[in-house]
C-alpha cells in the first residue's frame, strides 16, 4: 500500500519538474538560451586544446589558402593553417578579454558608484568629474589614446579596457544609490545604528545591482568587440596568437578569394555576442522587480 | 520620575533655493522616564523632524542648527557619528510610517531582526537567532519559527509592523519614536498595534515619543501631548488636561474638526479656515495667526514663546489668560 502511494509521487514528481522548465521556458526562452549558449562557448575555450584538430599555428605550405573541407573544416589562411583550430583556441582568448575587462570594472565601478552616490558632497562631485572629462571622448579613441601612451600589446589592452570601463558602471550605481539612500528602509537601517559600510554593501548593493549585472552581460560583447578591433588594428593581441580580430584583419587582403579567411572569426564573434545579449535579455527580464 | 530625554531649544532647518525651511523652530520638550508623549500636528508641522533630529539623521539639506539634546543627561550634539551608532538602535530606536517600504526587501524578516542584535550585542548567531523567535512572539506573529525564513513581501501590513517594532526592540532600547507607526494600516490593525505597543511599553518600562495626527489615538496611548505646527510647539501639556482644558486656539480647532462618537447629524464639524503657513521664511509672529479667530495685532509682533499655564501645562497662545481664565 505504502509502496504504490510512493511510486505514485515518484511518477507524478518528474513531470512536475518538466512542467516547470516548460513554463519558464515560455515566460524566458531568451535567458534559457543565453545560459545554454554562454555554458556552450565557455565549454569550448576550455575543452579548446583538445577539440582543435590541428596546432594553431604551425605552417604548413603545402595546403596554403585551400577552401573548406573535411581535411579543413573552415579552411586554412596563407600559412596553411587551419581556421578551424584558430577559431577554437581563438574562443579562449576572446573570452578571456571578454570577461577580464569586464570583471575588473564591474568591482571597481560599483565601489566608486557606492561611495560617490552614498557620501555625496564633494568626493562625489570629484569623482564624478573624472567620469566627465571620460565621458567627453569617444570609447575608441579614448582606448586608442591610452594604448598609443601605453604601446600595444595585450596587458596594455586590458589596462586600457579596465579605465575606460569602470565609468559605466559608476554612472549606473551611483544613479540607483541616489534613489535607494532616501528610501524607507535606508533610514531605518540608519536609525537602527548600522554603520555606513553595513548599509551600503548588505543593504542598498543588492537593491541597485541587477542593472549594473544586465549591462555587463552586454558589456562583455563589446569587450569581446573592441578586443577583436584592437586586434585588427595591431594594437592588442598580436599575432601568431589566434584572436578573432586579428584573423579577421588578416584575412582581410584575401576576402573576394579566400572569403573563410573573415567569415568564421567573424560569425565566432557573432554567435559569442548574441549568447551573451540573449542572456542579458532574460537575466533583465528575470531581475525586473515586477516579474518577480 | 527622571528624564530620559530632553530636548532644548532644537532648530532644524533646511536652507533651499530661495530661503531656509523652518523644519523644526526653536522646540522644548522632555520625556520622563516610561513616559509616553503624543506629538500630534498636520502634516509638515515638523514632527518627523523632530524625530529625526533626536536621532541626528536629518537629510540633507536639512540640519540642526543649534539646540541641545540630552539622553541621560549627556548632550548627543556634541558626540562624534561613531558614538551614535551605538545609540541609534539601541538606546534609542524608531519606527517609521511605511512598513511596506521601511523593510528591505532582499533579506528575510529574521536576518534583519539578528542582523540588529548583532550589530548590538555580542551573542552568537545562535543565540540572536532564538532571541529574534522570541522577539516575533512577543509582538504576536505567529508560528515564528516558520515566519522567520519569510521575506517582507511575504506579510500583510500589520505584520510588516509588528516586525519593523520587533527590530526596533531588539535590543531593548530605553526610548522608542514612533513616527506615525498606523498611519499607513486599516482602523482595526491599528488598534491592535496601538495595544501592542501600549502594552510593551508597561512591560519593558520604555519611554515612547509616538507621532500622530490622530487625536484619538493620543487619547488611547499618551501621557503627555505637544501640539506642533510650523514647526513649533502650540501647547504641551497632560493628556486629559488637554482634551479639558485647552489653552490654545489651535488645539481647539483639532479637537471641534475631529468627529466623535456622540456626534449627531445636526451638530456639524466645525473646520480650521485657510491653509498651513509656506514654512519658505516664515515671518516672526504666532504662526497660527492668520487662521486664528482670536487674532489681535499683537500676534504678529514677535514669536511667542510657551508661556506656563499651569503645573506641566504651557501654551504658546499670547490671549490664553483672558480667553480662558475665567
Amino acid at each position: 500500500m505504502t509502496v504504490a502511494t510512493l511510486d505514485k509521487q515518484k511518477v507524478a514528481v518528474q513531470p512536475n519538474n518538466w512542467s516547470k522548465l516548460q513554463r519558464f521556458w515560455a515566460r524566458n526562452p531568451a535567458l534559457i538560451l543565453g545560459i545554454f549558449l554562454v555554458s556552450l562557448v565557455v565549454v569550448i575555450a576550455f575543452m579548446a586544446p583538445s577539440l582543435a584538430p590541428k596546432d594553431p599555428i604551425s605552417h604548413d605550405y603545402s595546403a596554403r589558402l585551400s577552401p573548406p573541407s573535411s581535411e579543413h573544416l573552415m579552411g586554412t589562411d596563407k600559412f596553411g593553417r587551419d581556421i578551424f583550430s584558430r577559431v577554437l583556441i581563438g574562443t579562449r582568448v576572446d573570452l578571456s578579454i571578454g570577461v577580464i575587462s569586464v570583471i575588473f570594472p564591474f568591482i571597481f565601478g560599483i565601489l566608486i558608484g557606492m561611495i560617490s552616490g552614498y557620501f555625496g558632497g564633494l568626493l562625489d562631485n570629484l569623482l564624478m568629474r573624472v567620469v566627465d572629462i571620460n565621458v567627453a571622448f569617444p570609447f575608441y579613441v579614448l582606448v586608442i589614446v591610452i594604448l598609443a601612451i601605453l604601446g600595444p600589446g595585450v596587458i596594455n589592452m586590458y589596462i586600457a579596457l579596465i579605465l575606460v570601463g569602470w565609468i559605466a558602471y559608476a554612472k549606473i550605481i551611483r544613479g540607483e544609490v541616489l534613489i535607494a539612500k532616501n528610501t524607507e528602509y535606508v533610514l531605518a537601517a540608519q536609525a537602527l545604528g548600522y554603520s555606513h559600510w553595513r548599509i551600503m554593501i548588505k543593504h542598498i548593493l543588492p537593491n541597485v545591482i541587477s542593472p549594473a549585472i544586465i549591462f555587463a552581460m552586454s558589456d562583455v560583447v563589446m569587450c569581446i568587440l573592441a578586443g577583436s578591433s584592437l586586434g585588427f588594428l595591431g594594437l592588442g593581441v598580436q599575432a601568431p596568437t589566434p584572436e578573432w580580430g586579428v584573423m579577421i584583419a588578416d584575412g582581410r587582403e584575401f576576402i573576394t578569394s579566400a572569403p573563410w579567411l573573415a567569415i568564421f572569426p567573424g560569425l565566432a564573434i557573432a554567435v559569442v555576442g548574441i549568447s551573451f545579449s540573449l542572456l542579458g535579455d532574460g537575466l533583465s527580464s528575470l531581475l525586473r522587480p515586477t516579474d518577480n | 520620575m527622571g528624564d530620559i530625554l530632553r530636548v532644548e531649544n532644537l532648530r532644524t532647518y533646511f536652507k533651499v533655493r530661495g530661503g531656509v525651511v523652518k523644519a523644526v523652530d526653536d522646540v522644548s520638550f522632555t520625556v520622563g522616564d516610561g513616559e509616553v508623549l503624543g506629538l500630534v500636528g498636520e502634516s509638515g508641522s515638523g514632527k518627523s523632524m523632530t524625530c529625526r533630529s533626536i536621532l541626528r539623521l536629518v537629510p540633507p539639506p536639512g540640519e540642526i542648527l543649534s539646540g541641545r539634546i540630552y539622553y541621560q543627561d549627556q548632550d548627543i550634539m556634541t558626540w562624534p557619528e561613531n558614538h551614535l551608532v551605538d545609540y541609534r538602535g539601541a538606546q534609542v530606536s524608531m519606527v517609521l510610517q511605511e512598513p511596506m517600504t521601511a523593510l528591505n526587501a532582499v533579506h528575510t524578516v529574521g536576518k534583519q531582526i539578528v542582523e540588529t542584535i548583532l550589530q548590538h550585542e555580542s551573542v552568537s548567531q545562535k543565540d540572536a537567532e532564538q532571541r529574534a523567535i522570541d522577539l516575533m512572539r512577543l509582538v504576536g506573529i505567529p508560528a515564528p519559527e516558520r515566519r522567520l525564513k519569510e521575506y517582507p513581501h511575504q506579510f500583510s501590513g500589520g505584520m510588516r509592523q509588528r516586525v519593523m517594532i520587533a527590530i526596533a526592540l531588539a535590543c531593548r532600547p530605553k526610548v522608542l519614536l514612533a513616527d506615525e507607526p498606523t498611519t499607513a494600516l486599516d482602523v482595526t490593525i491599528q488598534d491592535q498595534i496601538i495595544r501592542l505597543v501600549k502594552d510593551l511599553q508597561e512591560e519593558m518600562g520604555m519611554s515612547v515619543v509616538w507621532v500622530t495626527h490622530d487625536l484619538g489615538v493620543v487619547a488611547q496611548l499618551c501621557d503627555r501631548v505637544a501640539v506642533m505646527y510650523a514647526g513649533r510647539i502650540l501647547e504641551l501639556c497632560d493628556v486629559i488636561e488637554l482634551f479639558e482644558n485647552s489653552r490654545h486656539p489651535y488645539t481647539r480647532g483639532l479637537m471641534e474638526s475631529v468627529p466623535s462618537g456622540n456626534t449627531r447629524a445636526a451638530s456639524k464639524l466645525i473646520p480650521i479656515p485657510g491653509q498651513p503657513p509656506d514654512l519658505l521664511n516664515l515671518e516672526e509672529g504666532c504662526p497660527f495667526r492668520e487662521r486664528c479667530r482670536y487674532t489681535v495685532e499683537r500676534c504678529q509682533e514677535k514669536d511667542i514663546p510657551l508661556v506656563k499655564v499651569s503645573d506641566k501645562h504651557y501654551s504658546a497662545c499670547i490671549r490664553q489668560k483672558e480667553l480662558w481664565e475665567s
